[in-house]
């Protein structure tokens, strides 16, 4: 098949993740309260995150944040009914670029 | 920093860089604070550089600026599960200057672009710089806190253009944090073609561009749309989700975006691509309804943190921050020479807004985010109820065509209410007229 006919080759949201610039600080920019976190039942950061940067880990009972692949995008702070994110952006220079945008 | 501002402005997006542009035209001594490595690096959006305002500031700019395409074709589609019927548009007239003012754009280029413009005139921009807070003293903001050593920065005036994401607008006691059914995720995939092959299936000449909008079930029933602009040897796809809608269904945006391009319609457009980033952004859909403070002492609201896009078909965002950012200049100028920086000083930015386009359009198309979010049927059962109206229309077969059509009229009646389709067909004329 002629390459222009191919069909759009899907990629695996890491993959996607992959193509992106983020230069990684040290510190997290995306503080829970945990407290408040346990006691949620919606979750909502488990799945409104474009990069599925939140995740629930069975063992330790919590949710985990790997802030190094945050978008900065801010839905996670609107969409967490209970407030528990501190939402701060990143230091200047640091976390994601963008090469189109 | 010991020296002091005429005025302090936070983000270099099209408001903030448009509010720099005039007052150092007219003389001040501005500076610009941008988070990210360059301006642009950090920011995304649909595609569509609306510039009136800019070829004002800037005549003829798209002769030196990194604009894409201009757009002459225009397509609205409505989707079923795995079918598509479309309003198709072609103006000729927009291929001439000034192109109808709509031009396809790369943020992380075109906000290089305009910065550096203000930065030729005179502004000083500084990059990879975070304002954390505002300087108050007395009521009156001072000037901002900016996350550096020795980073407290004072000013006249300060104008907050931080975009969507307005957490120092929050921090002002200016607006409350957004509520998310006014809140839109936008998330965007570039997908890289030949420049000839983007031509011929979009059935463009050199330099015209097209913007194709997607609603009913674009994703896959909930309320939201899809889009695909033409850049140069690029594709903007994305879709937009009311950020209420993701979490009342439990959905996941890298999800949506990919169904979405799946769509048979959708998946043969975008044949040969391959994609070379993905990315979100928020867009503040609230209007005029949820409109915050605009000014207090010594601060100016301006753009996506002041709520100033236009929530209808047309999507307007970049046009008004930039005219926001006219009217802060003007506003600063004025106050300049009176030598106060009050908020009633500052509140003739809000009778400028009032008197422009920005207002009138905001008020006029004011409840249109809500009258969407009232009638889910936009995105299932109508779209499914008409494409399968007229696909059975459109069917031949060996049946009478009366016979086919009162046939085809009871399944669509099953399908579909017909007063409440109308009653809500009739909801939705706010969107056009
Ligand atoms: C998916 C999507 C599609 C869109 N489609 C269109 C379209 O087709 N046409 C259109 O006209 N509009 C569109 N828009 C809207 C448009 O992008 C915005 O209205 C416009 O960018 C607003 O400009 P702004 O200058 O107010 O904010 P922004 O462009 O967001 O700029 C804000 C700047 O401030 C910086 N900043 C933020 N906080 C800080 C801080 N604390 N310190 C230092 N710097 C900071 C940011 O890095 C950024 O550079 C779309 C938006 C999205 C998300
Ligand atoms: S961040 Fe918010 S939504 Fe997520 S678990 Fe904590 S409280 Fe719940
Ligand atoms: S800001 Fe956006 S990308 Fe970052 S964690 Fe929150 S939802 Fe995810």
């Amino acid at each position: 098949m002629e390459e222009h006919l191919k069909p759009l080759g899907e990629k695996t949201l890491p993959e996607k993740l992959f193509l992106l610039r983020f230069k990684v600080d040290k510190d997290n920019h995306l503080i829970l309260n945990k407290d408040v976190c346990w006691e949620c039942d919606e979750r909502v950061c488990l799945f409104i995150c474009p990069s599925e940067v939140y995740r629930w880990d069975e063992g330790r009972k919590e949710v985990i944040v790997s802030y190094e692949g945050c978008l900065e995008c801010g839905s996670c702070r609107i969409a967490c009914k209970e407030g528990a994110i501190d939402w701060r952006n990143p230091r200047g220079g640091f976390g994601v670029s963008y090469k189109f945008g | 920093m010991t020296e002091k501002f005429d005025c302090i402005i936070i983000g270099a997006g099209p408001s903030g860089v448009a509010t720099a542009y005039n007052l150092v035209n007219a003389g001040l001594n501005v500076v610009i604070f941008e988070r990210g490595e360059t301006p642009g690096s950090k920011n995304m959006f649909g595609g569509i550089l609306y510039s009136t305002i800019l070829n004002r500031l800037i005549p003829e700019f798209w002769k030196e600026a990194p604009v894409e395409r201009h757009i002459t074709r225009k397509r609205y589609s409505l989707l079923s599960k795995d079918s598509e019927i479309a309003f198709d548009l072609n103006f000729n007239a927009f291929n001439k200057p000034p192109y109808n003012n709509s031009f396809t754009v790369l943020r992380a280029k075109f906000d290089k672009w305009f910065a550096k413009k203000a930065e030729d005139a005179g502004a000083l921009i500084i990059t990879e710089a975070v304002v954390d807070d505002f300087i108050t003293d007395d009521g009156k903001i001072q000037g901002v806190k900016v996350r550096m050593e020795e980073g407290a920065v004072y000013g006249d005036v300060v104008v907050c253009a931080e975009g969507a994401n307005s957490l120092l607008a929050e921090k002002a006691g200016m607006k409350k944090k957004p509520d998310p059914g006014i809140m839109i995720m936008g998330v965007k995939e570039i997908i890289s073609l030949p420049e000839e092959i983007i031509n011929d299936r979009f059935c463009l000449e050199d330099g015209q561009g097209c913007a194709f909008e997607f609603f009913g079930e674009a994703l896959g029933g909930v309320t939201g749309s899809g889009f695909i602009y033409t850049n140069k040897d690029t594709l903007s796809v994305g879709i937009g989700c009311p950020i209420a809608v993701l979490r009342n269904n439990r959905l996941k945006p890298n999800e949506l975006i990919e169904g979405f391009k799946r769509h048979p319609s959708v998946h043969n457009l975008l044949r040969g691509g391959k994609i070379e980033e993905f990315s979100a952004h928020m867009i503040p859909e609230g209007g005029y309804n949820v409109m915050p403070e605009l000014t207090k002492d010594g601060l100016i609201l301006v753009g996506d943190c002041a709520g100033l896009l236009n929530p209808s078909l047309y999507k307007e965002g970049t046009n008004m921050a930039m005219a926001s950012g006219v009217f802060a200049a003007e506003t600063i100028i004025e106050a300049r020479e009176k030598g106060d920086f009050s908020k009633a000083a500052l509140n003739s930015y809000v009778k400028r807004l009032k008197e422009s386009f920005v207002f009138k359009d905001l008020k006029r198309y004011k409840d249109v985010p809500e009258i969407l979010h009232s009638l889910p049927g936009l995105f299932k059962e109508y779209p499914e109820g008409i494409i399968e109206l007229l696909q059975g229309y459109f069917t031949i077969s060996e049946k009478s065509k009366d016979e086919n059509r009162k046939e085809i009229m009871r399944t669509f009646k099953d399908k579909v209410s017909l007063w409440k389709f109308l009653i809500d067909m009739y909801k939705t004329r706010r969107f056009f007229r």
